[in-house]
């Protein structure tokens, strides 16, 4: 393992100085990302800005056997990007460049630290866009959405990162070049560009990504529909669904959400309604009014109480405004939150939220829900105050409870946020150890010491019979007592 | 119905150390290198396991005879929207994951693999193993399911999947024009450009084919735009099986190029799909060039259907890609039974 200033000597061999952080102050804005409860400062902060630079860190940290974390705008809500203490910190900031932007192929080949919304904004003026849009996607990095398979409000109709990208470009963690995918369709061999959107930083760093940019809809217009019960909000998705209609996006939020939100962003929601859901039609007009009169049917007969159809641009994205600021919004009404991103089947949503609704008084703890109603993507958010260690315990005790309910369900823990170190125990519930044995060995083929984000996403099969005496023992999250917290 | 069939023929081949060729109803056996091994017939682990339309998922066991997938589907307005090929009477679901093939729908639905939710396997070990699931989204754990799509039982036997589903288009429109090949590629191009529904395209010795598919009010509204006259009787279920004749003459080449590459001036016989991305090459190739064009052209090569692939069906992977797939192979089939050189000779 190497020391502090083996690394850093190792690394201002081929980075300046400005490139290698290792002073408290300058590595504390690295301690964590969006997940703010879990933090670890990094030994060493490596900036690199050219793709050798990358390979150079790799290969130095694996000679020297430290291991290596990357990063990219520190956005992720899973820790996935939570530094360890022995190792490099490798941001990814600074790759910030287009770099090229085919209209002809409808591809764009960026860097990775080249924001999401970023990637829209240059494709705008040929009349494309890139799809997948997360919520964060004024601040989020492609390089960031490839690590989690990032979705967002659209993804119903556009599909995830997964569906979008084309190839990808990087290093393994001994610094060997790897190029994944291709912009020419189905490479030959297995589906490797597959396994790595989503694999959470561990196989490869990635340098270049290229993805697919589609033709921007003529028109968009959004209904936002009423429901005095939030389990009729439920159906009436799942009648657009039977009605043989895939909306462009399909949200839902609760009255507890919607009653945030409003505070923050005066989106024009109906404040009475138990539950609302924004439903969104895009294509040519004539498409559009046709699916929007269809779509109303539907939702009229399946028990709307009030809609609005957006009547032009500004007032559709003040209508999203409200569904994108959630989060931020919830941050307003609570010292903390904490979000949830359990899949669930559809249908068995009403159940899942009386069980939602029970555990806020089991726990004592308020929980609005946003839901990517469309496709199962729930995100609960319990409120609570990091500063009360007792609430702390109480809100991962909350969130165990709720994400291993949703594996019981036939759903998943994480829709789209990843696995990182938050719900690394119930990775043990979701799987069988045979099946976490077999993504440990896929991990070993690319990265055969584990120095590449260790500790994330797969857990040993030694945490998990710990994990499972503890759930015995009814206390699920004592089992994170290694972990650092705020 | 349980999987211990399975996974007692898998697990007495790896003690042997006998190669084992999976197989369902060998509609795909001219695909990839040339099958060996015992044959391990999945047929009989069959049957449809749960569909729900309005949950958009499919889940089938491996010897669910494709057929029947796609009419449980039909029957309530639901399709699977990449159009997977068949080949011939009896395919089967499980052969259609495995072979991760795609139809003309391809370029504007998406591949098989991303209609693909979650797989249960039987490992080289016998072990039973499950991925993914039945829900859109899912980041829990490496994509393996996704990873099986294509993988030609190499890396297990596809014993159950889940497949998203997508309701039928409610108006269907096709068009033909005439336009020599690099006038098609330039047209295929602009029209990619805009939010058009088109859902395939075909180019053939001078006549190109497009058909729209969506909402009623937005195919008439492309057909105006596109041109050319209303065809009733198009060809898109003989181009998606192969029954055009364009295909009867071997050698066929597939090749999967960047939509924007010009003409590919080899000789033989050409047929232009996914908007340009697709280019099959009949009755002629020497293999050597063909791949060399495949690749100029941003792309890669497949020997589809011929009497002879000893130069091997597929594109030959570089060093660094080849020793991932074959440590992914040893993870997975470390006895190396399953489907051996089915995909590339060294898996």
């Amino acid at each position: 393992m190497g020391s502090r200033l083996s690394v850093v000597s190792a690394l201002r061999a081929f980075l300046p100085a400005r490139a290698v952080l290792h002073e408290e102050e300058d590595t504390r804005p690295y301690e964590c990302d969006g997940l703010t409860a879990y933090r670890q400062l990094p030994m060493v902060v490596a900036l690199p800005e050219t793709e050798e630079q990358v390979q150079r860190v790799l290969q130095a940290c694996a000679a020297l056997g430290v291991p290596v974390v990357p990063r990219g705008a520190g956005t992720g809500l899973s820790g996935g990007a939570l530094p360890t203490g022995d190792g490099v910190l490798l941001s990814m900031a600074k790759f910030m460049r287009v770099l090229r932007l085919d209209p002809r192929a409808g591809i764009a080949v960026v860097q990775p630290g080249v924001r999401n919304a970023a990637i829209s904004e240059a494709a705008a003026p040929f009349g494309l866009f890139y799809a997948p849009d997360p919520s964060s996607q004024i601040a989020c990095t492609i390089g960031g959405n490839v690590s989690e398979n990032s979705g967002g409000v659209h993804c119903l109709k556009y599909g995830l990162t997964l569906h979008n990208v084309l190839r990808l470009r990087g290093y393994t963690i001994e610094g060997e070049p790897i190029d994944l995918g291709a912009e020419a369709p189905d490479a030959p061999g297995y589906d490797l560009l597959a396994l790595a959107v989503g694999s959470e930083g561990m196989l490869m760093v990635v340098t270049e990504v290229t993805v697919k940019l589609l033709p921007l809809p003529q028109c968009a217009r959004v209904i936002m529909a009423s429901f005095d019960d939030v389990e009729k909000a439920g159906e009436a998705v799942a009648a657009v669904i039977a009605a043989g209609i895939i909306p462009a996006g399909l949200e839902m939020m609760d009255r507890p959400a919607t009653h945030a939100v409003e505070q923050f962003v005066a989106a024009g929601y109906d404040l009475q309604a138990a539950a609302i859901l924004l439903c969104e039609s895009d294509g040519t007009a004539e498409e559009v009014d046709d699916e929007i009169a269809r779509m109303k049917a539907v939702l009229s007969q399946a028990g709307a109480t009030r809609m609005t159809v957006s009547r032009d641009e500004p007032e559709r994205l003040r209508f999203w405004s409200g569904r994108k600021a959630a989060f931020p919004a919830v941050g307003r009404i609570s010292p903390d939150y904490y979000c949830m991103d359990g899949t669930i089947p559809r249908k068995r949503l009403g159940e899942v939220l009386r069980f939602i609704a029970a555990m806020e008084k089991k726990y004592a703890l308020r929980c609005p829900n946003v839901f990517h109603a469309g496709d199962g993507n729930l995100h609960p958010l319990i409120l609570f105050d990091a500063n009360d260690a007792e609430q702390l315990h109480r809100t991962e005790l909350f969130a165990a409870e709720v994400l291993e309910k949703c594996v019981e369900v036939g759903g998943t823990i994480t829709g789209e946020h990843g696995v990182g170190v938050e719900k690394i125990n119930q990775m043990c519930v979701q799987f069988r150890p045979d099946e976490l044995e077999l993504f440990q060995s896929i991990k070993r083929v690319f990265d055969a010491r584990g120095l590449l984000n260790p500790g994330k996403a797969v857990p040993t099969l030694a945490r998990c019979a710990e994990y499972g005496r503890l759930r015995g023992r009814g206390g699920v999250a004592a089992a994170h007592p290694d972990l650092p917290r705020f | 119905m349980t999987l211990e069939p399975f996974q007692e023929r898998i697990r007495d081949a790896a003690a042997r150390g006998v190669a084992l060729r999976l197989r369902g109803g060998g509609t795909k056996d001219f695909y990839g290198n040339e099958p060996r091994g015992e044959m391990l017939d999945t047929r009989a682990y069959a049957g449809i396991v749960s569909y729900e339309p309005t949950e958009l998922v499919i889940t089938a066991r491996c010897g669910t005879p494709l057929s029947e997938v796609e009419r449980i589907l039909e029957e309530n307005g639901q399709c699977l929207p990449f159009e997977p090929p068949h080949f011939g009477a009896g395919a089967t679901f499980g052969g259609c994951v495995a072979s991760g093939l795609s139809g003309p729908r391809r370029a504007s639905a998406g591949a098989l693999r991303d209609f693909v939710l979650g797989a249960r396997i039987v490992d080289g070990r016998g072990r039973a193993l499950g991925f993914g699931g039945q829900v859109m989204k899912n980041v829990a754990g490496y994509d393996v399911s996704r990873l099986l799509a294509g993988s030609l039982g190499t890396l297990g036997l596809i014993a159950e999947a889940s497949l998203k589903v997508l309701p039928r288009p409610a108006a269907e429109r096709s068009l033909r024009l005439e336009m020599p090949q690099e006038r098609a590629l330039e047209a295929m191009q602009r029209w990619a450009a805009q939010p058009l529904p088109i859902s395939a395209t075909a180019w053939h010795d001078g006549e190109l084919l497009v058909r729209l598919s969506g909402p009623a009010a937005g195919v008439r509204a492309a057909a105006g735009k596109i041109g050319g006259e209303p065809l009733e009787q198009a060809p898109w279920a003989a181009i998606r099986e192969h029954t055009h004749p364009f295909f009867a003459a071997p050698p066929l080449w597939r090749l999967a190029v960047s939509t924007v590459a010009p003409p590919l001036p080899l000789p033989g016989a050409q047929l232009l799909e996914w908007g340009g991305a697709l280019r099959w090459l009949a009755g002629a190739g020497d293999g050597a060039a063909v791949r060399e064009a495949a690749q100029r052209a941003g792309g890669h090569a497949t020997l589809f259907r011929a009497r002879e692939k000893s130069g091997g069906a597929f594109a030959p992977l570089g060093p660094a890609a080849m020793r991932l797939h074959r440590g992914l192979k040893a993870v997975f089939d470390p006895a190396g039974i399953l489907n051996p050189g089915r995909l590339y000779a060294e898996l």
